[in-house]
């Protein structure tokens, strides 16, 4: 039997857990009105019921209360993350896995929010966000990596049927039981529309390159990394996550084959995948 | 041509590895990534902080890759300059003392 009750003077609870990842978020508010946004921003990844082990305190503020026109920055102070853009603050305590966010009553500011707090949760286990679509064929994920304009969302687009949709802007990828995983998100891109909640083992990276015609080559594997950690997200430059995403990037190299997809833009580029 | 010794240590503020022929390299300052070959991997791996240049140039560049020694020195200290310039690379005209290679 759970009880639960509200305490006279306080505010009723709209708690939304956000899974992304296998990492589920318990994003507290008490703003009805920003609950109905969380749910509907995040429909298919959010976990019904129950709380989680991490936690972020949204505390909405007028819009405009920060500098809209800064960029996102993110430092170590106090043993804690701290993060600032024009649209919003916040904080993450890596040990108590909680933080508290500053923002007004909208879905960007919480998904940027988001996206860092999961960076700075997967660097310590070797995990990562990566600017690539990514796509479950045959029980396998295929991450699709570049620069803007190279490929990602064109890849997506041109997807067969039998293809899942994971991503089409940033991919997750973590490591489960000694396996690298790539898992869906609903960090969507040009396409619009979010990755499925489904994870798979990564079969491979391919690094896009728009061509007259469609080749994979083979990749130096040094060459691999310096191309895998020019996509990685990070947002924070502290020495210590710096290393950490420095061996992931040599760990992911050694573990999932990483080669150049040269593609002209048709649906004859899926005949090579899976 | 006479010039002073100098001896290298790499720098406490990267992450580097070494991967086939090829060393990469990562500022955990800026973030910044260098890529060196086969010779450039010889002298970086030989920065201990105690070896001269000269003879990093001598038995790593100049034996194993048949460079000849005037030519290979002069690239060397171009290239140490560099990464130099970075903070990758420390440069000094001391050995480097036990504690200051840790």
């Amino acid at each position: 039997m759970s009880l639960s009750m509200q305490l006279p003077g306080t505010e009723p609870n709209h708690d939304v857990v956000i899974e992304i990842g296998g990492l589920p978020i318990e994003v507290q508010t008490t703003d009805a009105e920003f609950e109905r946004i969380l749910k509907g921003r995040y429909r298919d990844y959010v976990r019904p019921g129950g709380a989680s082990q991490f936690a972020l305190r949204v505390e909405l503020t007028p819009p405009e209360t920060f500098d809209a026109d800064a960029d996102a920055e993110v430092w170590m102070e106090d043993r804690e993350w701290q993060m600032t853009r024009g649209d919003f603050r916040a904080t993450w305590n890596p040990i108590d896995r909680c933080g508290q966010v500053w923002q007004s009553a909208n879905p960007f500011s919480i998904d940027s929010v988001l996206r860092i707090v999961h960076t700075l949760m997967l660097a310590p286990e070797g995990g990562f966000l990566l600017h690539a679509s990514s796509a479950v064929r045959n029980g396998k994920a295929y991450l699709f990596s570049g620069v803007s304009e190279a490929g990602k969302t064109t890849m997506a687009r041109l997807a067969p049927p039998d293809v899942a949709l994971l991503t089409d802007e940033a991919s997750y990828v973590r490591k489960v039981d000694g396996r690298y995983c790539a898992f869906g998100t609903p960090f969507a891109g040009e396409f619009g529309e979010p990755g499925k909640n489904i994870s798979a083992p990564i079969a491979g990276l391919f690094l896009l390159h728009k061509a007259p015609e469609n080749r994979i080559e083979e990749i130096e594997p040094a060459s691999a990394v310096q191309r895998l950690l020019r996509n990685i997200l990070f947002f924070a430059h502290e020495p210590e996550l710096v290393r950490q995403v420095f061996e992931s990037a040599v760990a992911f190299v050694a573990a999932v084959p990483v080669r150049q997809l040269s593609f002209f833009p048709d649906q004859r580029v899926w005949e090579l995948i899976g | 041509m006479a010039t002073s010794e100098i001896y290298l240590t790499q720098s406490n503020d990267v992450a580097a590895r070494t991967i086939g022929d090829d060393t990469l390299i990562m500022s955990t300052l800026d973030s910044t990534i260098f890529m060196l070959n086969s010779v450039g991997s010889a002298i970086w791996n030989s920065a201990d902080g105690a070896t001269p240049l000269s003879r990093i140039v001598h038995e790593r560049v100049c034996e194993e890759f048949d460079v000849a020694e005037d030519e290979a020195f002069a690239d060397a200290r171009e290239f140490v300059d560099k990464l130099a310039a970075h903070g990758v690379l420390l440069v000094s005209e001391t050995p480097a003392t036990p504690k200051e290679i840790q």
